[in-house]
């Protein structure tokens, strides 16, 4: 595969093991400048050991990656001025203040709080009222934003998230998000991981990983469109039950709770779809479900994301 | 150079933010220096000592009354029966048993000599040498006092040669100046290991040394960074410490300040990069507590710190020339009790310099921004 060389980052073949645990396992692909790519997979995946070899803090086994068209285990002195990096773990000074923690980051890439505060002015904003305040003692949220600007704070030009909003509450992950976009204007590469899918639809592009191997790339819409059969949102008092007795069914193609619903699809393909409800609808109430309902949904990210690989495990739906 | 003085700069936050840090550094040196200085004592005071007197004369009661005097014994038991003494012995609850035998009074007015038993429970080894010779000296001068006319020699081992000691540099033998010293180097090498051991560790814990990895910060700078603050913390300590022993064990400061504090920068210098190394190897600052544990009682007690290492296996003197701590306790004695110049020092501090290098250069080369 070859890659244009101004690609913000391009990943031809990449192994990784620890022992005999495979981590990545010929993983290949490109991300644009400027553009907001996603990296969506459960735990396990391989997404920390990809962003840790992107960052520059691990050789890969076997294959190459290049950021910004240098490479990273050769280039690494040059990568490392122009990269953010923003682990899994918060990873700042629980003892220092909001302010202490960032001019110590700033100091470390030899600039100042006040020279970049253009940059950093719409997180920073946010940050102000608790510049004092211990970093130990901030919310889960903002210990994330604190981090996030830590990570931006010597003006990279690519940005790679590890889980930012992993153990952080909806409301603040939707703000941190809020966020992203505000710098994606400025044209910054963007490389995000999340093992929330919900969040897929916020990138230009994701990936979806699994046992260190990249499923599918595409746009988030793509990925959900990829989704060929009628899908059916059906509600019910005993949704457990539900589920057991849909799964008896013998048309049943696929059958899983998704929020406060299942989410089923059905085997049969040339059959129309409004003729499907009709007859899931007489099935659940032949079983005692009077009070279900069925509706036509659209198929999401996870929906294909379950599809491809089945029951995921530990794939959060928000 | 901006860039090393602001991480340090946050590294002295972190230890002053830090309350248990900071008692660490300031105030544990010195408590342990007034402790640890009174206990580590070569001297001998109210060993417990059992009186058997089967004589029951003046002259038994006056030798006893002069053991109890002497502030070295403490009569804790009298009786007339061997069985109960020995028992007591064997129990524990006494070191010594004093056995005057009958016709003592008469032996000693009759011939000069007169016998008497001492057994010293030589299970706390150098004590027990030292408690007989206390016990010797006594009955000695005791003998020559009754009877000045006869021989003054009551049990065989007295020596008749009359040696007179003087100790040179410390002419009162006042042990205090001998250990406070080297008390203080343990304390200074404790501090300057063990914080800078457990710090690179806690950043790992932290998360922190992989945040730092990438950025661009060079090796160099990012120890040059953690090393420097310690370094000064060190000295301040050393100065306390150094303080303490001058105003409350008058401990004679002989030499040059300046050359024992320009010593003690090289010797930090070591025991940092032994920090340093540790914290390379170890994952954890409870790891890095265990492991600079170990290290610290090796070298402290192969220091000749608590025991001569003249008076050690050849072998393990031979070991102890690579111990830097060793090098330090030579170096802060010779500066406090006899004065010493540079030329006197020249070869431990010689040593230390190499040994530095050396050290620094092993922990610079563990030390890898990188993961495998």
């Amino acid at each position: 595969m070859t890659t244009p060389a101004d690609d913000a980052v391009a990943v031809d073949r990449v192994s990784k093991n620890f022992g005999s645990t495979v981590a990545l396992a010929d993983v290949s692909f490109s991300v644009q400048r400027a553009e907001r790519f996603g990296f969506i997979g459960p735990d396990g995946a391989g997404k920390t050991t990809l962003f840790r070899i992107l960052a520059t803090l691990m050789a890969p086994d076997q294959g190459r990656a290049r950021v910004l068209g240098r490479d990273v285990v050769s280039d690494l002195w040059t990568l490392r001025a122009r990269i953010g990096y923003m682990p899994g773990r918060f990873s700042l000074y629980p003892d220092l203040s909001v302010d202490e923690n960032l001019r110590f980051f700033a100091s470390v890439f030899g600039t100042t709080i006040e020279r970049e505060y253009q940059q950093i002015a719409p997180i920073y904003s946010q940050l102000e009222p608790f510049r004092d305040r211990r970093a130990a003692a901030l919310s889960g949220g903002m210990k994330q934003k604190l981090a996030l600007c830590c990570a931006l704070v010597h003006r990279p030009e690519i940005l790679f998230l590890d889980e930012p909003t992993t153990g952080v509450d909806a409301v603040s992950r939707r703000e941190f998000w809020d966020l992203l976009d505000t710098f994606k204007q400025s044209g910054m590469t963007i490389l995000v991981s999340t093992p929330y899918m919900d969040e897929a639809n916020r990138c230009d592009r994701v990936a979806l990983m699994q046992g260190g191997r990249i499923l599918a790339i595409d746009t988030p819409q793509a990925i959900a469109d990829s989704f060929d059969r009628p899908l059916f949102a059906i509600r019910a008092s005993d949704r457990y039950r539900a589920l057991k007795a849909l799964r008896e069914w013998p048309h049943t193609h696929s059958v899983y709770p998704f929020g406060e619903t299942l989410h089923y699809a059905d085997k049969r393909t040339d059959v129309p779809a409004d003729r499907i409800a009709t007859e899931m609808l007489a099935f659940l109430s032949s079983h005692g479900f009077d009070d279900a309902s069925v509706e036509r949904t659209a198929p999401t990210v996870e929906d294909s994301f379950i599809a491809r690989m089945g029951a995921p495990e530990g794939v959060r739906a928000a | 150079m901006r860039r090393i003085l602001f991480l340090a700069r946050a590294e002295v936050l972190h230890v002053v933010r830090d309350r248990a840090t900071l008692a660490q550094v300031l105030i544990v040196p010195i408590v342990q220096l007034l402790i640890l200085s009174n206990a580590a004592t070569f001297r001998i005071l109210n060993t417990p000592t059992y009186v058997v007197d089967f004589d029951r004369t003046s002259a038994s009661r006056g030798l006893v009354t002069r053991f109890a005097a002497s502030g070295h014994f403490q009569v804790t038991g009298q009786s007339a029966s061997l069985d109960l003494a020995n028992e007591a012995l064997l129990r524990g609850d006494v070191t010594m048993v004093l056995t005057i035998p009958r016709q003592f009074e008469a032996s000693l007015v009759r011939t000069g000599v007169a016998p008497i038993e001492l057994s010293v429970n030589a299970e706390k080894g150098s004590a027990a040498g030292i408690v007989q010779s206390y016990a010797s000296s006594i009955v000695a001068t005791y003998a020559s006092e009754l009877s000045p006319a006869t021989e003054p020699v009551p049990i065989r081992d007295v020596p008749r040669i009359d040696v007179r000691m003087r100790s040179w540099y410390n002419a009162t033998l006042n042990y205090k100046h001998y250990m406070v010293p080297g008390i203080l180097v343990a304390l200074v090498t404790l501090i300057g290991t063990l914080l800078t051991a457990q710090n690179i560790a806690r950043e790992k814990e932290l998360g922190t040394l992989e945040q730092l990895n990438v950025t661009p910060i060079t090796r160099g700078q990012f120890i040059a960074a953690k090393l420097l603050p310690f370094w000064a913390l060190g000295l301040i300590n050393l100065a306390i410490g150094l303080l303490v022993a001058r105003l409350v064990f008058g401990v004679p400061v002989r030499g040059s300040v300046l050359l024992l504090f320009g010593s003690a920068a090289l010797y930090l210098v070591v025991a940092l990069a032994i920090g340093l190394w540790i914290s390379t190897l170890v994952e954890t600052q409870q790891q890095a507590m265990f492991v600079t544990f170990f290290i610290m009682n090796v070298y402290l007690l192969m220091s000749g710190l608590f025991t001569p290492i003249d008076s050690m296996a050849p072998w393990v003197q031979v070991v102890s020339q690579l111990n830097p701590v060793r090098h330090f306790v030579t170096i802060a004695r010779a500066i406090l009790i006899k004065g010493a110049g540079l030329a006197e020092i020249a070869r431990p501090l010689m040593i230390l310099a190499v040994y530095g290098a050396v050290m620094l250069t092993l922990a610079v080369r563990q030390y890898s921004k990188r993961t495998a």
